[in-house]
């Protein structure tokens, strides 16, 4: 294991950004998310969840797929190039970096999708352990070690110095480049920083939700639950809870009339919202409260039941501070999981 | 805060009880003390309802909703929010005579983010002593100014008047809430160059998820089908293609909203990326007020929209010219 | 394969349209260069058509994978791009993409068995191309009944074929109906799912069924009542599409995407699914 002071991680960043791009949390305008660094970029080094997750790295909201150029009954087709920039993503939490397992699942499946794939190949995740948990983080009861996430890199961040431990060959290959940086670094200040905050994890209000009840073979159960309707009944069919989570894949793919061609473009989508399954004679959800019920039936049920019991929810907190009308997985949970009878 | 929620449950078992309503729209108790949500109440759920310093939520749009239900729902509004539901009468969008409006007291409504953005992290509750708010956390006691956590809308609150409703619920003590001058940082993007302001905006504008939030969440945004949305219009999307998008999402629903906007709020208390997206529609509302007296959307039922009557007072077209200068 | 040859379409030509019904047209599609098939199929899967700027969808494959010069599809005209396509003319490119989902299974528990095809409407498209490969490959199958159903007789698909091939061929039966009398028609009128219980078919064969949802619901129950079990009932489904490779989740119902795990499914297994088809 290698440290570094606090004080110094501008050189690291700076060291790392002399060879390939680094994207790290950065404040923007208040708000702080991923973004490029630059020497006078706002790092936050203690925010623990940018307001959009680290998907936008390797899904971004919008992905030009291909050009198209119409002339007469001509069409030209021009693929657009695939993403060939190689960058770190730097401060990466555990649940984010659960998500991009849950992503894979998904886009790496065959058959692949090669612009997913393109940025998940070129890009170095370096994560960093939480140490100061919010009263909304629940991935513990997904599995998720905060104190221990995965990635090609673990970083740690105890008493102003920065621990630094590669686990994967692309995480050896970064390492070299900064070593020179870095000293040795003692494993057991970290174990102790690890135990606080598994501490502190387990005794988090939402710590203890009950996944029991989500299996398959439950399926029609929950999907016929009378609870749906109460639930989503204040839903205002917004895309918050699905722009910032960091599992929510759905695309939408559309065609731009630049006036000279058409850009044909992927771009995230929410099933919240009612074109999302409009046909030219109809929609299979009408209402709202089919809508809401598909996205959680999706990551609690559906997700799970073609993954080996994957969940497609990390437990990052991200609905449940955003959503305008906190109404949020948590809450699904906890009402589909009670006894019927209650 | 805590008398007046007391009054309200029993007003709303008492009116459910004598057939009054069949329903109450209110606030229901979350998973921890600041995470409430709009909810549909009838007897036997009132153990959830709750009124409390985040009910900042302004329920009058749901109305839309509840009036096409059968029987007559009793609604809590607070002072501004009755704005909104006067502005929805004027629209045509509610039907008056299906809701019981009760107003209810209301002392300026807590933004949990601003409570975050101190760096106070793992909140687990909040007392309210004085004008001061203590914060209990995982990581020990905290403590700010009330003043400091209110949202935005609260800052500039538009006074304890209800301009609608059955019934009032009030504890008759004096106090004041927010007080700041709604158009001040409006005049302080005015007076920057174009240049700066258009830097401004560009560094709020391109954090936009274009979730819908804002215009889901908006009183005055209540059309079946919004342009953005119809795949028919040429203009719909999702997502914001480049810059230009990004700008023009914001900035035609300002104007689509000008001069019905009641300056709720509710979009900027629900952006999930933190834009002012309320000086947009302050702008808008500064402009009517100089361009063609003062005008408070949702007031009453009765001034004539300055943007939809025309009177020879009205300002020259020739303004736009003469207020664009040199750039 | 990957996604770049999955989701990024290539061209076509249009080189024939006809026009089978007033809202029906059947249009012809070839490689860029007049000739042969842009993908090889199987019968019942689908393909993304597009004129970009306009709109994709996604549209079943009408002509068998045994015809070797050309690809068909009977598209009705019901929306943005499908109106397009209507007043579109010969020659004009399109791009395509496919083939996408499972098809039929034609060469596994279908084969050697009788069939019975039900067809409402433009439901007989995607049967269309069931029905051509097993008539091409008639010795791997037994008898084969057709039921189709239409709104009048100008609604009927396909007409001109069913006439001078299928009701020539051996063993093959062909129940032609229409839903309201009309004058010049001597066949019969009723609704198909009446007509399917009229004609009392022995529960000894696999059925096929495509239609409007509510044909389809009611074909059900008359099958039902003939005594066929649901093990022996496949349809083909038509949701929302985007990718076509079960990824942009537009297309999910219940733990499947019918772009991948459909479109073609068996009725016990469609059951199993949560109802919101």
């Amino acid at each position: 294991m290698l440290k570094l002071s606090l004080n110094r991680v501008g050189d690291l960043f700076a060291k790392i950004a002399e060879a390939q791009a680094l994207y790290l949390p950065v404040e923007k305008a208040g708000q702080v998310d991923y973004d490029k660094w630059t020497a006078d970029a706002k790092v936050s080094m203690d925010h623990l969840n940018t307001a959009k997750s680290a998907k936008d790295l390797f899904f971004p909201q919008v992905e030009r797929m291909v050009d198209f150029k119409m002339e007469g009954k001509n069409i030209e087709i021009k693929p657009h190039a695939l993403s060939d920039e190689k960058f770190v993503l730097f401060g990466v939490r555990a649940c984010d970096m659960k998500s991009m397992e849950v992503l894979d699942k998904v886009f790496l499946a065959e058959p692949v999708d090669s612009f997913y794939a393109a940025r998940r190949m070129n890009g170095t995740v370096v994560t960093m352990a939480c140490s100061e948990p919010e009263e909304s983080c629940f991935c513990n009861v997904f599995g998720v070690d905060a104190a221990e996430p995965a990635g090609d890199v673990v970083t740690w961040k105890v008493d102003g110095e920065l621990y630094w431990k590669a686990l994967t060959e692309k995480g050896e290959a970064l390492t070299e480049q900064i070593k020179a940086l870095m000293e040795d670094g003692d494993e057991a200040k970290v174990e102790e920083s690890k135990a606080a905050v598994r501490e502190i994890m387990g005794k988090l209000p939402l710590a203890n939700l009950n996944l029991a009840p989500f299996q398959p073979e439950k399926l029609n159960e929950m999907f016929n639950s009378p609870k749906w309707a109460k639930l989503s009944e204040a839903c205002l069919g917004c895309g918050t809870c699905t722009f910032v989570c960091p599992t929510c894949q759905c695309y939408d793919i559309r065609d731009y009339d630049t006036g000279h061609g058409i850009q044909r473009f992927r771009c995230w989508d929410s099933c919240m919202y009612s074109d999302f399954t409009m046909m030219a004679h109809g929609t299979n959800r009408p209402d709202q409260m089919q809508r809401f019920r598909q996205r959680f039936m999706h990551k609690l049920i559906y997700f799970p039941s073609n993954n080996d019991g994957m969940y497609s929810c990390v437990g990052c907190g991200r609905c449940v501070s955003k959503c305008p009308i906190s109404m949020n997985i948590a809450k699904v949970i906890k009402a589909l999981g009670e006894d019927k009878d209650e | 805060m805590q008398r007046v929620a007391e009054m309200m449950l029993e007003r709303a078992k008492a009116l459910l009880a004598d057939g009054t309503v069949n329903r109450v729209v209110g606030w229901e108790m979350g998973e921890f003390f600041y995470d409430l949500t709009p909810a549909v109440f009838t007897a036997d759920g009132l153990d959830k309802f709750v009124y409390n310093g985040f009910s900042g939520a302004n329920l009058s749009k749901y109305m839309i909703k509840e009036c096409a239900k059968d029987g007559k729902a009793l609604v809590f509004l607070k002072p501004c929010d009755t704005y909104s539901f006067n502005q929805l009468i004027n629209e045509h969008r509610v039907d008056r005579e299906k809701v019981y409006i009760i107003g209810v007291e209301c002392r300026g409504m807590i933004d949990i983010r601003k409570i975050r953005d101190m760096g106070i992290k793992g909140v687990t509750a909040i007392r309210e002593e004085g004008e001061e708010l203590i914060i209990d956390t995982i990581y020990g006691e905290k403590k700010c100014a009330r003043k400091d956590a209110l949202l935005e809308k609260c800052l500039c609150c538009k006074g304890q008047e209800f301009v609608v409703y059955d019934e009032l619920l009030t504890t008759g003590e004096a106090f004041t809430v927010g007080g700041n001058n709604r158009f001040a940082k409006v005049a302080e993007l005015e007076a920057m160059t174009p240049g700066e302001r258009f830097a401004f905006w560009r560094n709020e504008l391109s954090k936009c998820i274009r979730c819908n939030a804002c215009r889901n969440v908006c009183p005055a945004c209540s059309c079946l089908q919004c342009v953005f949305d119809n795949p028919k219009s040429g203009i719909a999307s999702k997502a914001n293609a480049d810059d230009f998008e990004e700008n023009m999402f914001h900035i035609i629903r300002a104007f689509h909203v000008a001069g019905r906007c009641t300056d709720c709020g509710e979009c900027s208390r629900v952006c999930p990326q933190g834009i002012p997206l309320h000086l947009l529609n302050r702008k808008f509302i500064k402009d009517v007020n100089e361009f063609y007296g003062e005008f408070q959307a949702g007031a009453d039922n009765t001034t004539k929209y300055p943007l939809t009557n025309f009177t020879k007072e009205d300002v020259e077209p020739s303004i736009v010219t003469n207020r664009g200068g040199e750039n | 394969m990957n996604n770049i040859e999955m989701q990024i379409p290539m061209l076509g030509v249009v080189t024939d349209i006809r026009r089978d019904t007033p809202d029906i047209k059947t249009f012809r599609v070839n490689t860029i260069t007049g000739e042969g098939k842009c993908f090889e199929h199987k019968p019942g899967q689908c393909a993304m058509l597009s004129i970009p700027g306009v709109g994709e969808a996604m549209f079943s494959i009408t002509s068998s994978p045994t015809e070797t010069r050309f690809q068909e599809f009977s598209i009705k005209k019901c929306g943005c791009l499908t109106d397009w396509l209507h007043q579109m003319e010969v020659g004009q490119q399109v791009t395509i993409r496919g083939p996408y989902g499972n098809g039929f299974p034609v060469d596994t528990v279908l084969k050697g068995e009788n069939l019975l095809f039900i067809a409402g409407g433009v439901g007989l498209a995607p049967l269309h191309s069931v029905i051509n490969y097993v008539l091409d490959n008639r010795a791997d199958y037994g008898r084969v009944d057709i039921v189709y159903g239409a709104r009048s007789a100008d609604d009927l698909l396909d007409l001109k074929e069913i006439q001078e091939r299928w009701m020539h061929e051996e063993n093959v039966n062909v129940h032609l109906t229409i839903d309201r009398p009309q004058e010049g028609w001597d066949g019969k009128v009723a609704f198909v799912p009446a007509f399917v219980e009229e004609l009392g078919f022995d529960p000894d064969c696999k059925v096929l069924v495509c239609g409007p949802p509510i044909m389809i619901k009611f074909v059900l129950q008359s099958l039902t009542k003939l005594g066929f079990e649901k093990t022996q009932i496949f349809t083909t489904m038509e949701l929302r599409m985007k990718c076509g490779i079960g990824k942009c989740g537009r297309c999910n119902i219940g733990d499947k995407y019918v772009c991948k795990d459909g479109p073609v499914f068996r009725f016990d297994k469609l059951n199993e699914l949560p109802n919101e088809y």
